[in-house]
């Protein structure tokens, strides 16, 4: 780390917050497919291995469910594990371990045991990777009470979170979407605490309320420069913590703009964004001046070609249409 | 087919100005609906129906003033409309029909008959546009909607209220001028007509403080019971066994009624006195008669009363205890024939037991209308208050 402001990549912020948290914690050791010797499949964790050596940098076999198993016995027994997973898409594969292990174990122990295991994991679309790699499906386990999800989608919060999520006394899951991974931008140098409970308002503005997280909010703050060049002043919120929902902020940019639209990369049915709409619905339905929009991806396995691809997800143009329906016509 | 008629609310009202028509013709309406703001010397008031069935057609346009009993309204019964006879409008029988504005001439006023429109109509509005018009009382139909698809939104509510700025429903809900003048005359023909007796007795009520300080230690503010309420069942239970201080004199006499509806007398902030019915107190519990008696007094002070309310009081209770006098004698409000006035409780040396001992006491008066009853019934009518009030958990 170096002293100066300095022009950093989301990839390097994600390094540099385990890096420091290996440094700060020896109970913290990371373990995952490929994250040693090749350095990452995102290239996270890139010279790590040789930092810090095979005890603390783990290359597992390729079974998710027997690694996460394995995190979740480590932090049982005092360690704090960060276990990466390497796309949402296996995450499938150790559900088990999540949901009936990890997100149950401190209830159904009375609180004596608690599980402190962060699992990472990539996800969403944009790189070709085809409906085997592609999906958003951090929505689901928003679900599971016991589980907190987290989705930074700032430098800021790609470098901080990690340390809130080690101090958390339950299991933390951080989605990194995967085009945010080469995003670069400015970060001081200074340690700032962040926070994993609230959402928080990316730019202010007080026609129309954009909800969003992740992957889509560059999306939504493009969509919201257009809007403005329109007269409109969208109000973008990044939700940063998928559960628990912070519902709070939603419902205050609601009760000012009276109009929303949620912007999610998961599909509509069944889903986050229905739960957002839900929780508005019930707390701000008298003040709402128009029914509450979404865009979500295609309801299809995300497609391979780089043009359907593209199609299948929410873009920039559909989100001002949304936000320009809430308005008038 | 029925008529909707200017209700009477009040001994004294003789015309009252049709204000705005909450409900639209072909809107169904069932018995106890708000169809209608009336202005009284009382204030705006909202009128509700006795029927159920669709509004036909409008026969009287808001600002109108017109006397009692006269057809406002046509009240379909819900079949699909045969043919609405050509010549509605009556010429209303009123002794005093000539003091005031004379109905609206051989033509009815009806909304102009661009389409039929279809029976649920509703203008597409927003619900933040529908909360806000309503408390605003501005009336959706009337507006342009710049929304989405055409609607309502809150920014046109907003214009709209901008632009009828000096709206009377909205702007003057009270005339404190007029309302004096209903007390006044209210008041001397009472003092004129009625031979008042007056009773009075005090009440020990420490078993009855003593009991809601029990049941309103567990709970929050808002829930709690005020010593009014006791006082309210008190009065409605020895009622039941004193159907002589319950209805009105009329020229045919004494009348009593079934429904026990207790008149509360509210004073307004900035001058004046209402007291508008809770009704059926005698089957409430006490619960509920706190929650109506918290309702009432809101809706009086801001002057959203209903009709059945003003019209509907079987006797008055009055409580000047808050201001801090022992003991009041009021004046029956015609053609209830009784009153019954509460004082503040205070401490006072009482005799019980044997003993002299501090005790909260409440001087308890009751005025009665002669004409309806006697003295001798009138003390029982009170000792028996006294009786029910040392027995709070009965209330």
């Amino acid at each position: 780390m170096t002293d100066a402001v300095r022009e950093i990549t989301y990839r390097d912020a994600v390094r540099e917050a385990i890096r420091e948290a290996l440094l700060a914690d020896p109970r913290v050791f990371l373990m995952g497919e490929d994250v040693g010797r090749y350095g990452g499949c995102y290239a996270v964790t890139k010279g790590l291995l040789d930092e810090f050596g095979p005890e603390r940098i783990r290359d597992t076999p390729l079974s998710e469910s027997a690694f996460v198993g394995a995190g979740i016995g480590a932090a049982l027994g005092g360690m704090r594990p960060i276990v990466e997973i390497m796309t949402v898409n296996f995450s499938l594969l150790a559900l088990d371990q999540i949901v009936n292990n990890a997100a149950t174990i401190r209830h159904m122990s009375g609180g004596q045991f608690s599980v402190p295991l962060v699992i990472r994991m990539a996800t969403g679309a944009g790189r070709q990777l085809a409906a085997q790699h592609s999906h958003s499906l951090e929505g689901w386990y928003a679900h599971i009470p016991g589980l907190k999800v987290v989705t930074p989608a700032t430098l800021d919060d790609a470098r901080f979170m990690l340390t809130a999520a080690l101090a958390d006394p339950n299991p933390v899951l951080i989605f990194e979407h995967v085009m945010l991974y080469n995003r670069s931008g400015v970060l001081p140098p200074d340690t700032r605490p962040v926070d994993i409970h609230s959402a928080i308002v990316r730019r202010p503005g007080k026609d129309v309320t954009v909800v969003t997280y992740g992957g889509t909010l560059f999306k939504t703050l493009d969509a919201a420069a257009e809007l403005a060049k329109d007269g409109i002043e969208a109000e973008v919120i990044d939700l940063r913590v998928l559960r628990p929902l912070d519902a709070e902020t939603v419902l205050a940019s609601v009760t000012k703009t009276r109009r929303a639209v949620i912007v999610d990369e998961g599909w509509r049915s069944g889903s986050l964004s229905a739960e957002i709409s839900a929780r508005i619905m019930e707390g701000a339905f008298w003040e709402l001046d128009a029914p509450v929009g979404r865009v979500c991806s295609a309801e299809v396995p995300i497609p391979y070609p780089h043009h359907l691809e593209e199609a299948a997800l929410p873009q920039a143009a559909a989100i001002v249409a949304a936000a320009k329906a809430t308005m008038s016509g | 087919m029925a008529e909707f008629l200017m209700p009477s609310l009040g001994a004294d009202m003789e015309a009252g100005t049709l204000v705005e028509w909450l409900k639209q013709p072909g809107d169904r309406v069932k018995r106890g609906d708000v169809v209608a703001v009336v202005e009284t010397q009382k204030g705006a008031i909202e009128v509700d129906i006795f029927e159920d069935g669709i509004i036909e057609r409008w026969l009287v346009e808001p600002g109108t003033t017109v006397p009692v009993g006269t057809p406002l309204a046509l009240i379909g019964s819900g079949e699909p409309a045969a043919a609405i006879p050509a010549s509605i409008p009556r010429v209303p029988v009123s002794a005093s029909a000539s003091e005031v504005p004379p109905a609206p001439g051989p033509q009815p006023w009806v909304p102009l008959p661009i389409e039929p429109k279809p029976r649920s109509h509703r203008p597409r509005a927003s619900p933040a546009a529908r909360r806000w018009a309503a408390e605003r009382g501005i009336a959706l139909d009337a507006l342009t909607g710049s929304g989405p698809r055409g609607a309502i939104v809150l920014d046109d509510v907003e214009r709209a209220v901008a632009s009828l700025a000096p709206l009377p429903t909205a702007a003057k809900r009270l005339d404190f001028g007029e309302m004096r003048r209903a007390i006044a005359a209210a008041m001397s023909r009472s003092k004129r007509e009625i031979p008042h007796y007056y009773l009075s007795t005090t009440v020990d009520l420490t078993r009855a403080l003593a009991w809601l300080e029990t049941v309103n230690a567990t709970r929050p503010p808002a829930q709690r019971l005020l010593l009014a309420a006791l006082l309210l069942r008190a009065v409605a239970g020895a009622l039941g066994k004193a159907p002589e201080f319950n209805g009105y004199y009329t020229a045919e006499g004494f009348q009593p009624t079934a429904g026990i509806h207790i008149g509360a007398a509210i004073a307004i902030r900035g001058g004046g006195l209402i007291a508008p019915a809770i009704h059926d107190v005698n089957r409430l519990s006490l619960d509920e008669v706190m929650a109506r008696l918290r309702d009432l007094v809101a809706r009086a002070r801001s002057g959203a009363l209903r009709s059945s309310e003003l019209s509907d009081p079987t006797i008055t209770v009055t409580n000047l205890g808050e201001r801090g006098v022992e003991a009041v004698f009021g004046i029956i409000y015609p053609p209830q024939v009784a009153l019954v006035g509460f004082g503040a409780p205070v401490e006072r040396p009482w005799a019980a037991s044997g003993q002299v001992a501090l005790r909260r006491v409440l001087t308890a008066t009751l005025a009665a209308d002669h004409r309806a009853s006697d003295g001798h019934r009138g003390a029982l009518f009170l000792a028996d208050i006294d009786r029910r009030l040392q027995n709070p958990e009965a209330l």
